[in-house]
């Protein structure tokens, strides 16, 4: 599958040779096990294995509480009080799967924020990059939907506060937002058809992850330089790589062990800090909650949302422009989805012709800000619309898209990198060089 | 730069991992040490027990427990009541059974009641459903240290009355501080010396509150005990698993990372 040349399956045996021939089942596996990976793969590369992870804990844990779960605007909460207090570690499955998306969502930007970091979504990995999008995508989507299903105030309130995104589209917004719901409001058809998409979107999830790790495995992976694995013969790609199993799944999984130290403290010891004491009250189309906020996962997407209120002046602008049909609900929305979709563009945004931001002092300099921006909007979206937080809200939002839009497109042309190591075998050497002979007690330089 | 993003990393999981969720304002919380706070304490079996007689002479009078059944009262690390005991309890109830199309007395298989009398809200999941502590500034800090403080709520709410009154539409309030607002619709529901209790507890209102909160934390997470006991098993062994992982590691990388010069 890799375009770096390493060593192939050969079928040994009569038996291996006679299942080659008709399904190179073990060949697919062996190939991706033993996938050259470049060596000097630091610490921020160990996010593909928690995500994995949390792909397949999520749905285990969830099939096996679909078993326990009635989609039922009347019994779906019993029904979750029922895994909780009377299935067989029920208390335990929910927890875990409740504080699974956190993980989920938090490896998630871990991951791709490194991707922006060293630049691993330039040529030629776009696809993987892409598709990664639309993996958050669908996640968000499954995320959403799965909140929903235990029939708390927060769920019922925030599905009647995302579906009404859609009705914020001129003209046809109300009829979206039917056809969605399955009624004129928040109701049964909704739980139902939630709880079915729920079900459903993690195994389409699965098989882009699929897709993805594909696409990747034809590239190769990128490395901390951003340089390319040296690829004309075998001897000179084996100086820069080693293969994956075992020396990359042992480091993941000590990382993943380590991750999950967390992860059972938290769902052992505090497992309702993430949540929201408002979804345990029943549902209620009556009575509003205070303040309604999603999960800390949407909180960024949640304030730049929010931010663009009819008071400013890009907003009036594009009201006045339009006639009126871009409101300032409207454009609140696509501003959301556009802070998500300018991803899908920042392959062809970033005018850099070095891929790692380690050579790319200024680019450095913003990437840390838009990291802190990413903080300070998760923040700013849990905080009323209201006064300094409006403000802070609208600043945020403003730098994230100047970032891609403003920002990358001129640092390309502005900047000038500093030195990179030749080769990957370089950078590596450097952080690990060779030791002499006669003095072998000596400590290695690590970084 | 790859510290640098783990720091921000950091940071953005203290702001971000945390129960961001302010609830307005709030009156004041007295932030209480119960036993079972923090990741080894466990319930008192007495304290949950004068819970139970609290909640039943007084509470459910007008508030329900619908999600929490009967038999519960006898588990392991909760009230620990002894079956005979449950069998006693659960037969003062009547409720409505669907089969028989008529009223029977209650079985140990049986949920506590509903009760809707007055519209007081259930209090199977109360502890859970309210916060206490917020911030500072929706960081979620002052959870991480004090917890979500639902429990801390009802208590400071069943105390927090200052015995001032004032009718609004037609409907007596009760001053009091926990309740945001300021005033409540509860009249004071403990005084002084209400229950005589049967292990010689003098019956305070502060004491009476603390137990019928244990009590009340108990009915919202009846398996609290086995859930921090798999908190506590899975740590212990995915430490183990680190540092044997961690080792394992060294050792694959070891002939990579360090080299001896050759000659060639």
């Amino acid at each position: 599958m890799s375009g770096i040349p390493h060593d192939h399956y050969e079928p040994k045996t009569s038996i291996e040779k006679w299942l080659h021939r008709r399904l190179p089942v073990v060949s697919i596996v062996y190939d991706t096990l033993m996938i050259p990976t470049p060596k000097n793969l630091n610490w921020m590369w160990i996010w593909g294995i928690v995500l994995t992870f949390s792909l397949v804990h999520q749905i285990v844990t969830g099939i096996v509480l679909a078993m326990h779960y009635t989609p039922h605007v009347d019994l779906a909460f019993a029904s979750v009080e029922h895994i909780m207090r009377n299935v067989n570690s029920g208390w335990a499955l929910r927890y875990l799967h409740q504080n699974g998306a956190s993980l989920f969502f938090l490896a998630a930007y871990f991951h791709i924020f490194r991707s922006i970091y060293y630049g691993s979504y330039k040529a030629p990995r776009e696809i993987t990059w892409i598709i990664g999008i639309f993996i958050f995508l669908a996640m968000m989507g499954t995320a959403f939907m799965g909140y929903v299903l235990p029939w708390g105030q927060m769920s019922f309130w925030a599905a009647t506060v995302i579906s009404g995104l859609f009705g914020a589209i001129p003209g046809i917004g109300e009829s979206i937002q039917t056809w969605l719901l399955g009624g004129p409001a928040v109701d049964n058809a909704t739980l139902n058809r939630f709880f079915s998409l729920h079900y459903l979107l993690p195994f389409v999830i699965a098989g882009l992850v699929v897709v993805h790790i594909w696409a990747f495995h034809t590239t190769g992976n990128n490395n901390p330089t951003g340089i390319e694995v040296r690829r004309t013969s075998k001897e000179e790609a084996k100086k820069d790589t080693v293969p994956f199993w075992p020396y990359f799944v042992i480091k993941d999984f000590f990382a993943l062990a380590v991750i999950l130290v967390v992860f059972f403290a938290i769902v052992g010891f505090m497992p309702n800090y993430l949540g929201h004491p408002d979804n345990y009250i029943e549902a209620n189309p009556l009575v509003t909650p205070e303040h309604i906020v999603p999960e800390w996962y949407f909180l960024p997407f949640y304030a730049i949302l929010r931010a663009f209120t009819s008071d400013v002046w890009v907003v009036q602008l594009v009201s006045f422009v339009t006639g009126g049909i871009i409101d300032a609900k409207f454009f609140g929305v696509m501003a959301m989805f556009g802070s998500i979709m300018v991803l899908v563009l920042l392959p062809w945004l970033d005018t850099s012709i070095i891929r790692s931001g380690k050579y790319r002092p200024m680019f450095k300099w913003w990437f840390m800000l838009l990291v802190i921006d990413f903080i300070v909007l998760t923040w700013a979206g849990s905080r009323p619309a209201e006064g300094i937080y409006s403000i802070i809200a609208l600043a945020g939002s403003t730098y994230w898209f100047m970032f891609f839009i403003v920002v990358l497109p001129l640092l390309g042309i502005l900047e000038s990198p500093s030195r990179k190591p030749v080769s990957i075998e370089e950078d590596f050497n450097q952080h690990y060089p060779e030791m002499d002979p006669e003095t072998p007690e000596t400590e290695p330089t690590k970084e | 730069m790859r510290r640098i993003l783990l720091v921000s990393g950091l940071i953005g999981l203290l702001f971000g991992v945390s129960n961001v969720y302010a609830a307005g304002p709030s009156g004041h919380i007295e932030d209480i040490s119960f036993s079972y706070e923090g990741p080894f304490g466990t319930f008192e079996p007495e304290q949950l027990q004068r819970g139970l007689v609290v909640y039943q002479e007084v509470c459910a009078a007008c508030h329900g427990l619908k999600y929490v059944p009967f038999r519960t009262l006898g588990d392991k690390g909760g009230l620990d009541l002894s079956e005979a005991a449950v069998k006693t309890f659960a037969s003062n109830f009547e409720i409505y059974d669907e089969e028989l199309e008529d009223f029977r007395s209650a079985l140990p298989t049986d949920n506590f009641p509903a009760n809707d009398s007055v519209g007081a809200p259930d209090l199977s999941l109360i502890t859970k459903a309210r916060s206490g502590f917020h911030g500072p500034e929706g960081t979620g800090l002052a959870q991480l240290f004090k917890g979500i403080g639902g429990p801390e709520y009802v208590y400071s709410l069943l105390t927090g009355y200052t015995g001032k009154e004032k009718e609004e539409t037609g409907n007596l309030l009760y001053e009091n501080t926990a309740f945001s607002g300021g005033y409540i619709n509860m009249a004071p529901p403990l005084v002084d010396d209400l229950i005589e209790f049967a292990d010689g507890t003098p019956s305070t209102v502060e004491g009476m509150a603390e137990d019928v909160t244990a009590f009340l934390v108990w009915a919202a997470e009846p398996k609290m005990m086995a859930r921090k006991q798999m908190g506590f098993i899975s740590v212990s062994l995915l430490i183990l698993l680190s540092v044997l992982l961690y080792l394992t590691n060294k050792k694959i990388w070891a002939p990579i990372k360090h080299r001896t010069r050759t000659e060639d």
